[in-house]
C-alpha cells in the first residue's frame, strides 16, 4: 500500500503555522515589508556547491531559485527599504536528516546595518519564537584555533590537507583550502559548539560568497559573513552584502572556473543582479534562516520530514 | 560491479574500501550552507567485523562489493574445514577455521545457517540467533532448586560450554541465544 499520509502529525503542522505567523508578525512590527519573489528565473546561481534544480516553462529552462537573494537585491536597489521573504527554496542533492530538496527559507535584508547589527536581530528573532538561550559569539578563526590550534586565516595549505585525510579517513592532499576547512569544521569544530545560540563571524576570505571582505583586527583578510548555530545545528548564513557590481562579477568568474574545474554545468550570470548593483544597491546586510531547521531545534526532532507536512520521497534518514 | 555514489550509499549496500568487502551501516549527509557537501559513513569491514568511520565529498563512488547472504544447510566438518550445502543446487562451500571463527560452537549438522559469499566463496558464517542443543557434560543437577540463581558450566553437544541453572542435567535440550553466549530457557 502506498504511504500517502503526511510525514509530520496534525498537531506538528499546528505548531509550524504558528511559527510562521510568529515571524511574520516579528517584521510587520519592525516595518520590514513581505515580499513574495518569484521561485522561478531563467538563472540559477553560479555557487560551487548548489545546483539549482531546472524546470521547463514553455519549452525554455527555468531554475527554481536556492535562495530569493538575487530577486530581493534587485527590490533593495530600487528602494524597497528592508524587506524579507518567507517561502520555499529549491536545492537539488540535498537528502538528510537535516536537508530536503525543497524547503522553507526566511531571507531578510536590512539597509544601512552592518553584519552585527543584523545578528543582534537574529538573535531578537530566535528569542521572540521561544529560543531562551543567550546568544554567545564568536570570530571563525579564535574558534578554528581553539578547536584545532591551526589559524585558518594564515595556516599552510598543506597543514589543512593534512588535518582533513586524517579526520576523513580519506585523502584530501589535492583538496583546496575552503573543502579542508568545511571538512574540519564540520567535523571537528561544529560538535564542539556550547548548546544554544552561538554566532560565528569573520570567515575565511576563501569563504565570503556574498560577503565583503575586509582587515580583521588582527589585520588578517576576512570575510564579514556570519552563520548562527542552534545546538551545534547550522540554522542561518548572513552577509555584510558585496555591494561592488566589478567585484561582484569577478566572484561571479571564479566561481564558473571552479564549477568547470569540478565538470559541473556552467550556471548563467544573472545580468539584471549585476545590473541593479550598477545602479546602486545600498549598503546593507542580509540573512538566510531555514524554518524547518528551527522547528525541528524547537520539538527536538531529528528528521527534518517530521517538520514539513510531506517530506521529499527517496529521502535517506539514518 | 557497479559503482554506487554516496546518494546511493544505504545501510546494508555492500562495497569496496581499502580492498576489503564492506557493509554499510550508516551514512549521513553533512553540507554547510554555502560549502562542500560530505557524507559521513560508518562501514563494517565483512573481513575483519571492524567499524570503519570514513568521510567522502558527495558525489564520489565506491565500486561494489560481490557479496551475498544465502542460507545453507550446515553439513559437516573434516577438522580442517567446515562443509555447508545450498539447499537449492546442492552446491557445496567449505570454509575454514579463519572464516567460521565463533561460530564453529554453535554449528549443529543439518541446522541451516547464514553463508556470506564474497566472489562465490565464504567470507562469513552466522549461526541462528537462537539454537537448541543438548547437554552433554554437567554436574549433577540439583533437585528442587529451581528458584535459586546459581549456575553451573555446561558442554553442549556442538562443543560450545554456557553456564546454565544448576538443575539441569546432562541430556536436556537448551535453548541458547548465539549472539550472547546465555541460556534461554530449556527447549
Amino acid at each position: 500500500m502506498s504511504n500517502w499520509q503526511p510525514t509530520a502529525t496534525i498537531d506538528t503542522l499546528r505548531l509550524r503555522a504558528k511559527l510562521l505567523a510568529s515571524v511574520r508578525q516579528f517584521f510587520e512590527m519592525r516595518d520590514v515589508l513581505e515580499v513574495d519573489v518569484p521561485v522561478l528565473s531563467d538563472t540559477g546561481v553560479t555557487d560551487l556547491h548548489i545546483d539549482c534544480l531546472q524546470t521547463l516553462v514553455s519549452g525554455e529552462v527555468r531554475y527554481l531559485q536556492s535562495s530569493p537573494e538575487y530577486f530581493m537585491k534587485r527590490l533593495l536597489a530600487s528602494g524597497s527599504g528592508p524587506i524579507y521573504y518567507l517561502g520555499r527554496a529549491f536545492r537539488d542533492g540535498e537528502n538528510g536528516c537535516r536537508h530536503n530538496p525543497e524547503f522553507t527559507m526566511l531571507e531578510w535584508y536590512q539597509t544601512g546595518w552592518d553584519e552585527h547589527q543584523l545578528m543582534r536581530e537574529v538573535a531578537a528573532l530566535l528569542s521572540e519564537l521561544g529560543i531562551s538561550a543567550q546568544p554567545q559569539r564568536l570570530a571563525y578563526g579564535e574558534l578554528f584555533k581553539r578547536v584545532t590550534g591551526l589559524n585558518p586565516h594564515t595556516v599552510d595549505l598543506a597543514d589543512l590537507q593534512e588535518m582533513a585525510s586524517s579526520l576523513s579517513g580519506n585523502d584530501f592532499s589535492n583538496e583546496g583550502r575552503s573543502t579542508c576547512l568545511d571538512l574540519i569544521f564540520s567535523l571537528s569544530v561544529e560538535p564542539c559548539l556550547s548548546d544554544g545560540m552561538v554566532f560565528v563571524y569573520d570567515y575565511p576570505a576563501c569563504q565570503a560568497a556574498l560577503a565583503r571582505l575586509d582587515k580583521d583586527q588582527q589585520g588578517h583578510l576576512i570575510a564579514r559573513r556570519f552563520e548562527v548555530f542552534l545546538n551545534r545545528v547550522e540554522l542561518a548564513n548572513g552577509y555584510y552584502e558585496l555591494v561592488d557590481p566589478v567585484e561582484q562579477q569577478s566572484r561571479f568568474d571564479a566561481d564558473l572556473a571552479l564549477r568547470h574545474a569540478a565538470g559541473k554545468p556552467a550556471a548563467p550570470v544573472d545580468k539584471e543582479l549585476l545590473a541593479a548593483m550598477e545602479a546602486g544597491l545600498p549598503a546593507c546586510s542580509g540573512v538566510a534562516l531555514g524554518i524547518d531547521r528551527l522547528l525541528m531545534q524547537l520539538l527536538g526532532a531529528t528528521d527534518i520530514a517530521a517538520v514539513m507536512p510531506f517530506g521529499a520521497v527517496g529521502t535517506s534518514c539514518g | 560491479m557497479a559503482n554506487y555514489s554516496t546518494n546511493e550509499f544505504r545501510s546494508g549496500l555492500k562495497v569496496m574500501l581499502d580492498g576489503d568487502p564492506c557493509s554499510i551501516v550508516e551514512n549521513e549527509f553533512v553540507k554547510p550552507g554555502k560549502g562542500q557537501a560530505f557524507n559521513r559513513v560508518r562501514l563494517r569491514n565483512l573481513k575483519t567485523g571492524r567499524v570503519w568511520e570514513r568521510t567522502f565529498k558527495s558525489g564520489e563512488s565506491l565500486e561494489g562489493a560481490d557479496v551475498m547472504d544465502c542460507d545453507m544447510q550446515y553439513l559437516y566438518t573434516d577438522g580442517e574445514h567446515w562443509h555447508f550445502m545450498e539447499p537449492d543446487t546442492f552446491e557445496q562451500h567449505q570454509a575454514d577455521e579463519k572464516v567460521v571463527g565463533e561460530t564453529a560452537k554453535w554449528l549443529r549438522e543439518q541446522d541451516t545457517v547464514v553463508v556470506t559469499l564474497y566472489n562465490g566463496a565464504p567470507l562469513a558464517v552466522a549461526a541462528p540467533n537462537h539454537v537448541e542443543l543438548e547437554i552433554v557434560d554437567t554436574d549433577p543437577g540439583l533437585k528442587g532448586d529451581t528458584a535459586q540463581g546459581g549456575t553451573k558450566p555446561a558442554t553442549l553437544s556442538t562443543g560450545a560450554v554456557v553456564k546454565v541453572p544448576l538443575f539441569l542435567n546432562i541430556g536436556e535440550i537448551i535453548k541458547v541465544d548465539t549472539r550472547t553466549g546465555e541460556y534461554l530457557s530449556r527447549a
